[in-house]
């Protein structure tokens, strides 16, 4: 099923070892960038969270600080290794793997160019999901064998927050999906004459509120509540594991940063500049925006934050789906801009109309 | 179909980061609502009350710094006040007003620390804290012009204060006073109607009026209930008499009037602040005591609107130069005592916001 893609067909077989040359190229140099940007970010999340504290962040270390995130890598690889003498040990070992892979991953379907990627599944967009719901598996079993009541605790936030905030999310997608009519992403970057941002408004806006809620970034930032659970799932965890962990949060982030980008903001497609650089300022600009958001916002409540998938996002999406879908199924000859404006208008109202009457953890809890 | 868990016992503190210092709470939890909730209180304990019967009376004022270490000026003033309560010490003008002065900068300092770590409980990375704290820094300025210091300034003495005012500091003080409504109002602008504060706080750790005054709260927890006590107006201490000012009060008594009330006795503090500053009058600070001072046989309470509620001074005197026995009235603990009540029933982060509103600071309640 996984049509590989970096030299045409022609010349690949005739290469030798074409097939493989691919994988090589494709398989290295994305985890080389993910882990070198994941610790560029780190610095550029610090930065910027100082710049909207009145402070300037870190700028010791190297030029603008840069290399305070290399320092704290070092720190961290070189701290004792910790297991809890109740852990369930094996487990406990396992699940920062279980939870980092799935994100490396994820970005094998993520086009880099036009038609430049791992692999060209036909089911890309599924095979996101399906890898994205892996992680929090990961987080949970951390949580689980740590054998630690802040970390349970976590971990249970985890899973009903993630499992909540998965149905938005890819229903929010289903519009995308029918305005290309395919699951590959390839496909869905080279449709993107337009960017989906404007066609999908409502799409756009549950699929980046609901991926904040995925990677757990503020206001949806439960499993880890610093005030309340300490630091949640990965409160047992030193060391490389830990780091693992670490890791597996911010390749979360710019894998999902990617993702809005690619879909909603027409991936590496851009004038003057060359695709990668492209794509690379698109992930920056949405990963700013989680940033911001960061700094700004205070943390919901665990029902507050139940409340609000599946009775904010779900209706939303339902209602994003039934009217891109009739516009697909009575009127697919509509100008693109009458698709957008009325998506808009959806997304506005919805927004008018509920805010009247929902209010967020609106009910309070009795002593039971 | 009903489920129902086991409650599981979990620890909050003593070493946690939204105890506010080393407090601890046994909480049971089922789910994320708690079911029971015990504080444990003494983990800071350093026994200043009966170190104080060891040292006399002017060495005491340093000890008293270290109770509400984030506003040992109000500490210095209530201690100050009993003693010279008992030995009938008169305080010259212009010392009463640098009093007031410092009280209210005091009390600027702990209600902005006391939003901002609020917020910081309620998950805001830092941001309200730190655009609070620069403000804080500016006070700090302003008391180290003054005393020397930065946190413990240990100012006041028996008769008056320790030093007069320097000439930079009334300057700097009416720059500040002239800056901070518009910070104010920056802060009311990013905060006060955000969708999820509201969300969180508004309903939130309702402490009723009637449960309020039984358990002798005070402060503006109390006032959050509705309660128009404070001290400065209900028994007017120094010279706050003289002054204009409200007393603000909520009406639901939820973390969210709490935070209101804090909000607006800033803006008070700032008015007290502007007049104390253009009446100030002329003279001498102190009138000095003799260093191995005996105040009579007797005793002495007295009490002024500290930061976080009543803060008073019991002295009893045997008619040596040291304390028979002090006692600290500390406002801190006394809010704490609704506490169990206050957070039955709530899911665990609630908790957190409903602790983090009442503002209390450890050294003030294990002393």
């Amino acid at each position: 099923m996984a049509e590989l893609i970096l030299f045409p067909a022609s010349i690949r077989s005739e290469l030798p070892f074409g097939f493989w040359l691919h994988l090589a190229i494709f398989a290295i140099g994305i985890i080389a960038i993910l882990l070198t940007s994941v610790i560029i970010f780190i610095w550029f999340e610090r930065r910027l969270v100082g710049r909207f504290q009145l402070r300037k962040g870190p700028n010791r270390a190297g030029p603008f600080g840069i290399l305070q995130s290399v320092a704290d890598v070092i720190k961290i690889l070189t701290k004792e290794d910790i297991i809890p003498s109740r852990a369930d040990k094996f487990l406990f070992w396992l699940a920062p793997v279980i939870a980092f892979s799935p994100v490396v991953v994820m970005l094998a379907v993520v086009p880099v160019a036009g038609g430049a990627l791992l692999a060209d599944l036909d089911i890309g967009i599924l095979f996101i999901i399906a890898m994205s719901s892996i992680t929090s598996l990961g987080i949970f079993t951390g949580g689980w064998a740590s054998y630690n009541k802040y970390s349970l605790l976590s971990s249970m936030r985890v899973v009903s927050q993630l499992v909540s905030y998965e149905i938005p999310l890819i229903l929010s997608l289903v519009g995308v999906v029918m305005l290309t009519g395919s699951l590959s992403l390839d496909e869905m970057v080279n449709a993107q004459n337009v960017p989906f941002i404007l066609l999908q408004p409502t799409g756009f806006f549950i699929f980046f509120i609901a991926s904040l809620a995925e990677i757990s970034r503020s206001p949806f930032d439960l499993l880890e509540a610093d005030s309340e659970l300490v630091a949640g799932y990965n409160i047992e965890y030193s060391g490389m594991k830990f780091a693992t962990f670490y890791l597996t949060e911010y390749c979360e982030a710019i894998v999902l940063s990617t993702l809005t980008a690619t879909l909603f903001l027409g991936g590496w497609q851009g004038p003057w500049l060359p695709p990668l650089v492209w794509l690379l300022l698109k992930i920056t600009l949405v990963f700013s925006i989680i940033v911001w958001i960061r700094a700004t916002l205070p943390r919901l409540r665990i029902d507050q934050v139940m409340g609000f998938a599946w009775k904010f996002l779900l209706p939303l999406a339902v209602l994003n789906i039934l009217l891109t879908g009739s516009f697909v199924a009575f009127w697919p000859e509509a100008p693109s801009w009458m698709i957008g404006i009325a998506n808009l208008v959806l997304l506005i109202g919805y927004i008018l109309f509920r805010s009247r009457f929902f209010k967020p953890g609106g009910v309070t809890v009795g002593a039971s | 179909m009903a489920h129902s868990t086991d409650s599981v016992f979990i620890n909050l503190g003593p070493v946690h980061p939204s105890t506010h210092g080393v407090f601890r709470m046994r909480a049971h939890i089922d789910g994320e609502v708690i079911t029971d909730i015990e504080p444990v209180f003494g983990y800071l304990h350093r026994g200043i009350e009966k170190l104080a019967e060891g040292k006399s009376y002017r060495q005491v004022i340093p000890l008293t710094d270290r109770l509400d270490y984030v506003a040992s000026m109000n500490n210095n003033l209530a201690y100050c006040m009993a003693v010279e309560k008992l030995a009938g010490i008169e305080v010259p003008e212009r010392a009463v007003y640098i009093r007031v002065i410092m009280a209210e900068l005091q009390r600027i300092i702990s209600h902005l620390l006391g939003i901002g770590s609020f917020f910081n409980d309620m998950g805001t990375f830092f941001t309200p804290f730190f655009y609070m704290f620069i403000q804080k820094e500016k006070i700090t300025d302003l008391l180290e012009m003054v005393s020397g210091q930065r946190l413990l300034f240990n100012y006041m003495r028996f008769g008056g204060v320790s030093h007069d005012l320097p000439d930079p500091f009334l300057p700097a003080l009416s720059q500040f006073l002239r800056e901070m409504p518009a910070e104010i109002d920056k802060y009311e602008r990013l905060l006060k109607e955000n969708e999820i504060v509201l969300a969180r706080s508004r309903n939130v750790g309702v402490l009723s009026r009637e449960m309020a005054i039984n358990s002798s709260i005070s402060g503006p927890v109390l006032r959050a209930s509705g309660v128009n006590w404070d001290i400065r107006k209900a028994d007017p201490y120094s010279c706050y008499d003289r002054f204009d000012f409200d007393v603000p009060t909520g009406s639901n008594g939820d973390c969210y009037d709490r935070y209101r009330v804090r909000i607006e006795e800033l803006r008070q503090s700032l008015r007290i602040l502007e007049q104390a500053v253009s009446k100030l009058p002329k003279g001498k600070v102190i009138n000095p005591v003799p260093l191995r001072f005996k105040p009579p046989v007797g005793e002495a309470y007295s009490h002024i609107e500290g930061n976080k509620g009543e803060l008073g001074f019991y002295i009893v005197s045997d008619g040596s130069d040291k304390p028979y026995r002090m006692h600290v009235r500390a406002p801190s603990l006394l809010n704490l005592s609704a506490l169990r009540e206050m957070l039955i029933g709530w899911k665990l982060a609630d908790a957190i916001i409903i602790f983090g509103s009442i503002d209390i600071c450890l050294g003030e309640v294990d002393r």
